[in-house]
């Protein structure tokens, strides 16, 4: 690497341009959304300048907490699903024949690559009263009446009554953990991958069994992909707009959503703004605990 | 008898273990499901069944012949194109700068620079919203341009910069002591080099473009409706068999871009460990 003062003609000419750009069309419109947070919604929308903690106390309001909250709430399930997920799935891939790893992590990032929207939205097909999960098990269903009446017994499994499980919360978490899996799984493998497997023989050898093995050995030194995985989606999950939107229904608003809100319908860009710098907030927050914990560990030579 | 006792598993060997198997089956199933099912239905005979009714064209057909999808797919394509080209270049200057010189605030300069990687996609898109209707500048093509270009630059430097860490320096100092300027040790020497780390960048800033849709959903206007906003926007009107079809373009589209993309880097990573 060079010292800048040395090149100061070429060092100006590949900097100054991207830094340009950035500024204008990134940093200033963060910048007008902060300014705009402390201003105030005019009678028929209009944003006003001003300098008052209005949209800042009311982001706590109860209903608005309340929504905060959840999407908290739902950002944990989601990121508990998909360690649950993640970490099996991430182990087997790391301990298959070496011609195979790569294929099966291709596999992994594949659906990540298609587009967010149609990733979605191809769940309301699988979740839908009529759609694949129902029709499932309505088959399964008659099957077993079937079945049950053969024996005698016609009454025993009553009528169907497919499963609510679109517009709601459950879909939420269940379209969340789908676009999300692939960010639990890829910081696993690497661990995975590093990891030195004469540990867990040494566990296996001195007699503890399998399973005491993958929560006393295997767990706590994967346990740094486990922290960089569960960062990536809760993150992510934080700030999704799109999933809540499509899948959600009047139970599973989510900050982004009262974002886009604030920005469309309600008209009132000041507390908008101020909301959308409450998620950016919490996001820098969890950013800036993760280094400071992970720079402590270097520090200690763990 | 030997032969199958060596097949047998060993503790350790997860992998062939059923339960691990039918582990990775079970969240392979869920990974592709959905998008199997949706891909499989756009052939289907049937608008409202989802049962397998016999297979058809028409619904691409339709999906063809639908001219506002047509519209939106050329907003698409001219939003990547511009988009990819400004920002290749900006983010290929950035991820020379930052791999080459040591400068004051280095660290704090960096991560403000990968500020659009990290804030939430919402964030962005509403602080695009507000800023263009501050300056009033009128929401189509251009705002959803200018607001790709923003935040694909640090894609294409991260991309650039771990391609030029496999840089031999000694090579532009040959260059310089055999009487090349600056400027020729540049064209002639490093941009060579750089090269398929450009084409992997642009790629990937190709597809992030063309797939964006939630500061998409902000920066356009009236007029300037892009192909996942159509796909959105048909989507919430109802769910049909020509949304599967114009999706199942969409995912044809980047899928094929991004493996090219991978190709391309797997195969220059090969030819620079071969030399």
């Amino acid at each position: 690497m060079e010292n800048w003062r040395n090149h100061r003609l070429t060092f100006g000419i590949f900097i100054l341009p991207p830094t340009f750009w950035l500024v204008v069309f990134f940093t200033a419109p963060l910048a007008v959304v902060w300014v705009y947070s402390f201003g105030y919604r005019g009678p028929s929308g209009q944003t006003y300048l001003g300098f008052s903690l209005d949209n800042y106390v009311r982001a706590f309001d109860w209903l608005y907490l309340g929504i905060l909250l959840k999407s908290v709430w739902i950002a944990i399930v989601t990121t508990a699903i998909c360690i649950v997920m993640g970490l099996p799935l991430a182990m087997g891939i790391s301990f298959a024949p070496k011609r195979w790893r790569n294929i099966l992590l291709l596999i992994v990032i594949l659906p990540f690559w298609t587009n967010l929207l149609i990733r979605t939205y191809a769940w309301i097909a699988v979740l839908r009263t009529a759609g694949y999960v129902n029709f499932s098990l309505e088959w399964a269903h008659g099957n077993l009446d079937a079945f049950f009446t053969f024996f005698g017994m016609p009454e025993l499994m009553g009528t169907f009554e497919p499963l609510e499980i679109l517009y709601n919360q459950k879909a939420v978490v269940i379209g969340l953990v789908y676009v999300h899996l692939p960010f639990m799984v890829l910081p696993l493998y690497t661990v995975f991958e590093k990891l030195d497997r004469a540990y867990l023989e040494a566990s296996l050898d001195l007699g503890a069994s399998q399973w005491r093995t993958f929560f006393s050995v295997t767990v706590p030194l994967v346990m740094p992909g486990i922290a960089s995985g569960t960062l990536l989606v809760f993150i992510l999950s934080m700030g999704t707009f799109l999933t809540p939107d499509l899948l959600g229904g009047t139970d599973s608003v989510m900050i982004g959503n009262l974002i886009a809100q604030q920005f469309g319908p309600a008209r009132n860009w000041p507390f908008g703004s101020a909301i959308s710098f409450v998620l950016m907030y919490a996001t820098f927050l969890i950013l800036w605990a993760r280094a400071t914990f992970a720079s402590q560990k270097s520090d200690l030579g763990i | 008898m030997s032969r199958r006792a060596t097949n047998r598993p060993t503790p350790l060997d997860y992998f062939r273990k059923r339960w691990m198997q039918a582990v990775i089956v079970v969240n392979f199933t869920f990974l592709y499901f959905p998008i199997v099912a949706l891909i499989a239905f756009s052939f289907n005979d049937s608008r409202r069944n989802i049962t397998w009714q016999g297979f058809t064209l028409k619904y691409y057909e339709k999906a063809f012949t639908n001219n506002s999808l047509h519209d939106a797919f050329i907003n698409s394509m001219i939003v990547a194109s511009v988009s990819t080209a400004v920002s290749t270049i900006l983010g290929t200057m950035l991820g020379i700068a930052l791999y080459r010189y040591r400068f004051p605030f280095k660290g704090a300069y960096e991560g403000w620079v990968h500020l659009p990687i990290v804030i939430p996609e919402i964030c962005m898109g509403v602080a695009m919203l507000a800023f263009f209707a501050a300056i009033q500048i009128p929401l189509g093509l251009f705002t959803i341009t200018v607001s790709h270009i923003a935040f694909t630059i640090p894609f294409v430097a991260v991309v650039i910069r771990s391609r030029m860490s496999g840089f031999d320096r000694s090579l532009e100092e040959a260059a310089r002591d055999l009487g090349a300027t600056e400027w020729q040790t540049f064209r002639d020497v490093t941009l060579p080099y750089l090269m398929p780390g450009v084409v992997a960048g642009a790629l990937l800033a190709f597809t992030l473009s063309l797939d964006d849709f939630v500061i998409t959903f902000f920066t356009s206007g009236p007029g300037s409706t892009t192909f996942p906003l159509k796909i959105y926007s048909m989507v919430r009107f109802s769910v049909t068999p020509e949304v599967n079809a114009a999706s199942t373009i969409l995912i044809v589209v980047t899928l094929t871009l991004t493996l090219f993309a991978m190709y391309i880097q797997a195969r220059s990573g090969q030819r620079s460990t071969h030399d």
